[in-house]
């Protein structure tokens, strides 16, 4: 017997009941509706939980320079310089999973406006897309610096605001001009806040500006301020007569202390930056950009086959960690949910179809009778009990997605249309129809016909 | 042409323990475009006989040879397709598929039909069989629009939608009102003469088994005068009745 005819059939004979048919679907119907509405909102809100984590910088990376190292005694990461803006700038040439990439070059003093100063725990030289890379977009006032003004280390900078707080007790700070260092800046913009991060410190008391100004002005050419070692073993003096004139040029090659010389055999890069900040595509694709950056800078840096690397990525594993565990456990709720729904109306299915080879027997005797076997009669029921879980959950996906809509429009929830969930609820209610209909159908087909066709 | 031919045929039910000996070596042939009425008291075996030679029974002995086929050994698949193509089969109560129309409930042997038919084609030959009954105008109706004889008549079409060379009825006027009775009989000798289909009833009813040219007669599972040959209009098989 052709499946056509088959599925004809079995819709023949669902039409000559159709209130038990639309009750016994009912089941089917309500749990493939809660699957599909429950599936839809809450990837919207997992979704809106993943954009507020990634906020926080769930799929950042930190690029930091390797560790020097003399005589067995390490100086902990970022006592060599190795990281250099082209670096940077080819990584977000070279790397797809890489989205945004800034280099950052720190500083720590003091700032001061009018009679007031304060000491903001990070400064940042970096360039515009830091704030893409930290999503940090929003501006309670002014706008971000350009790449023009990285080019010429123009004097502008970007308060937080605790910055703002601090040195403007209330005055708007836009246009307005900051000594750090002798140096003035003038105010272009202040960050939106941002809050504590993950360690309870304060992301707000911030001062960004263009790095080739904080390097070039603010710290000099001083690049061994974060090499301890330099400062502990060698009394280089050079660094330290350039601080007093700040604002000169750099020189072009940065000196480079004799231990650092007889540890590191490396050629000389022409500027460094303390790091570099990236941002993935997505959290997802967090390993790769990180083998991606290894691959990079191994070849930039021309480390040789089983090298050390001299630099060190740094993901937010924390963060990604909490933010995968939320995911999966709302996925495995909702999976939950789905289940127990899916499996109470398969029940019914199995119930109603019990009933109705019962009530059937007569009519399955003389099929038998006239010609069905066995397997067609197997078939008849299997294909009449797939094809009630099939039209129950088109209409349930029908009434979820209607639900999710409607909860969209009212609530105004986040809610996501999810083509795998559609799909899953069709193949999940067909499979019940299968698994809840073979046993009754199998009933059916090991009646005897002469017994069915007495049967009152 | 011998068209079905028993040859010591038993047929014992285990009932627990003890068997039970319903059919005790029942020989038994009946040609082509007979017209043979089986008759017995209930109890005397006539139905198992009847499930045996429809195909839904099999034997515990004997041979059952059906358009010389051998059909006793055969699996139940392989039986499923001789009761399609080569039994028809009338019920005393119908065994009409209830709230599905006339026409569906006559071209409903086609689906197991193992060459497959269009539906066209099927509808086609289930309408002209409806109207070969008279129910030309009864296409869509549901069976319990229709009256008794009407209801027996979409049966016999429905036996008779794959042409097959012989028909099977069980008690075809049990449920029906002497009037209509004779009519349903007067359409089964008509097939028999017309159309040369074989045509086995089995009744109780001296009355039906008149119309019968031959009767036979079972009892306790023998047949006791199962050779004796009628002609169409002896009406002497009352009497046989009495004999058994």
């Amino acid at each position: 017997m052709k499946l056509h005819s088959t599925v004809m059939m079995a819709l023949r004979a669902l039409r000559r009941n159709p209130m038990r048919s639309m009750l016994t679907t009912l089941g089917i119907v309500i749990g493939v509706a809660a699957v599909i509405a429950m599936m839809e909102i809450g990837k919207g809100s997992s979704a809106a939980i993943q954009n507020s984590i990634a906020t926080m910088g769930a799929n950042n990376l930190m690029i930091h320079p390797g560790t020097a190292a003399s005589g067995g005694v390490s100086f902990g990461s970022g006592s060599v310089m190795t990281l250099t803006p082209q670096d940077y700038e080819a990584m977000l040439r070279e790397c797809p999973s890489i989205l945004y990439a800034a280099p950052v070059v720190r500083a720590r003093t003091q700032a001061v406006y009018g009679n007031r100063n304060w000491v903001p725990s990070s400064m940042m030289g970096t360039t515009p897309s830091f704030l893409d890379v930290r999503d940090w977009n929003k501006m309670s006032e002014g706008e971000n610096f350009t790449e023009r003004d990285v080019l010429n280390g123009n004097k502008v900078c970007l308060l937080g605001k605790t910055v703002a707080r601090e040195l403007f007790q209330g005055d708007a700070p836009i246009g307005k001009e900051i000594r750090i260092k002798n140096v003035s800046f003038k105010v272009i913009g202040v960050l939106g806040p941002k809050g504590a991060n993950m360690m309870g410190m304060d992301q707000d008391d911030i001062i960004i500006a263009p790095w080739t100004t904080i390097k070039y002005r603010v710290t000099g050419s001083n690049l061994s301020t974060s090499n301890q070692s330099d400062s502990s073993s060698s009394s280089s003096s050079t660094n330290s007569t350039s601080t007093l004139y700040p604002g000169q040029k750099a020189t072009l090659y940065p000196e480079r202390s004799e231990t650092q010389t007889a540890n590191t055999l490396m050629s000389v890069r022409f500027t460094n930056i303390d790091h570099i900040m990236a941002s993935a595509v997505s959290t997802g694709e967090i390993p790769n950009a990180i083998s991606e950056i290894s691959k990079l800078l191994r070849e930039r840096h021309h480390l040789r086959e089983g090298e050390p690397n001299d630099f060190h990525i740094r993901d937010m594993t924390e963060m990604t960690k909490a933010l995968s565990s939320t995911t999966t456990l709302m996925t495995n709720l909702l999976l939950c949910v789905a289940m127990i729904s899916l499996v109470v109306g398969g029940v019914g299915i199995m119930n109603i179809m019990l009933v109705s080879v019962t009530e059937r027997t007569r009519e399955i005797g003389l099929r038998m009778a006239v010609g069905a076997r066995a397997r067609d009669i197997l078939r008849q029921f299997l294909v009449e009990s797939v094809v009630l879980c099939l039209a129950g959950g088109a209409m349930g996906i029908l009434l979820g997605h209607g639900g999710s809509l409607l909860v969209r429009y009212f609530l105004n929830w986040p809610v996501e249309t999810s083509p795998a969930a559609i799909a899953a609820a069709v193949l999940v209610s067909a499979g019940v129809g299968i698994v809840f209909g073979y046993y009754p159908a199998w009933k059916a087909s090991k009646l005897d016909p002469i017994e069915a066709l007495r049967y009152e | 042409m011998k068209l079905i031919e028993l040859k010591n045929i038993s047929k014992t039910y285990q009932m627990g323990d003890i068997a039970v000996p319903v059919l005790k070596d029942i020989s038994l042939e009946v040609e082509r475009g007979e017209l043979v009425a089986l008759m017995g008291a209930s109890g005397s075996g006539k139905s198992t006989l009847m499930n045996i030679l429809g195909c839904l029974d099999r034997p515990s002995s004997g041979e059952y040879w059906l358009e010389e086929t051998e059909v006793s050994n055969i699996s139940n698949d392989a039986r499923a397709a001789v009761r399609n193509r080569k039994i028809g089969f009338v019920f005393q109560s119908f065994n009409l598929l209830p709230r599905t129309t006339a026409l569906e409930n006559v071209i409903m042997p086609l689906s197991y039909t193992a060459e497959h038919l269009s539906d066209a084609e099927r509808l086609k030959r289930g309408r002209e069989m409806l109207t070969r009954f008279g129910l030309g105008d009864r296409f869509h109706h549901e069976p319990s629009k229709l009256s008794g004889g009407q209801q027996q008549r979409v049966a016999i079409a429905r036996a008779l939608i794959n042409n097959p060379p012989v028909i099977f009825a069980d008690e075809p006027t049990g449920n029906l009102d002497s009037h209509t009775s004779e009519d349903v009989l007067q359409m089964f000798k008509k097939l028999n003469r017309d159309d040369g289909i074989t045509i086995i009833i089995v009744t109780h009813d001296p009355d039906v088994a008149e119309h019968a040219r031959r009767v036979i007669h079972i009892h306790d599972g023998n047949i006791v005068d199962g050779l004796f040959v009628h002609s169409a209009n002896a009406a002497a098989s009352g009497n046989g009745k009495e004999k058994s």
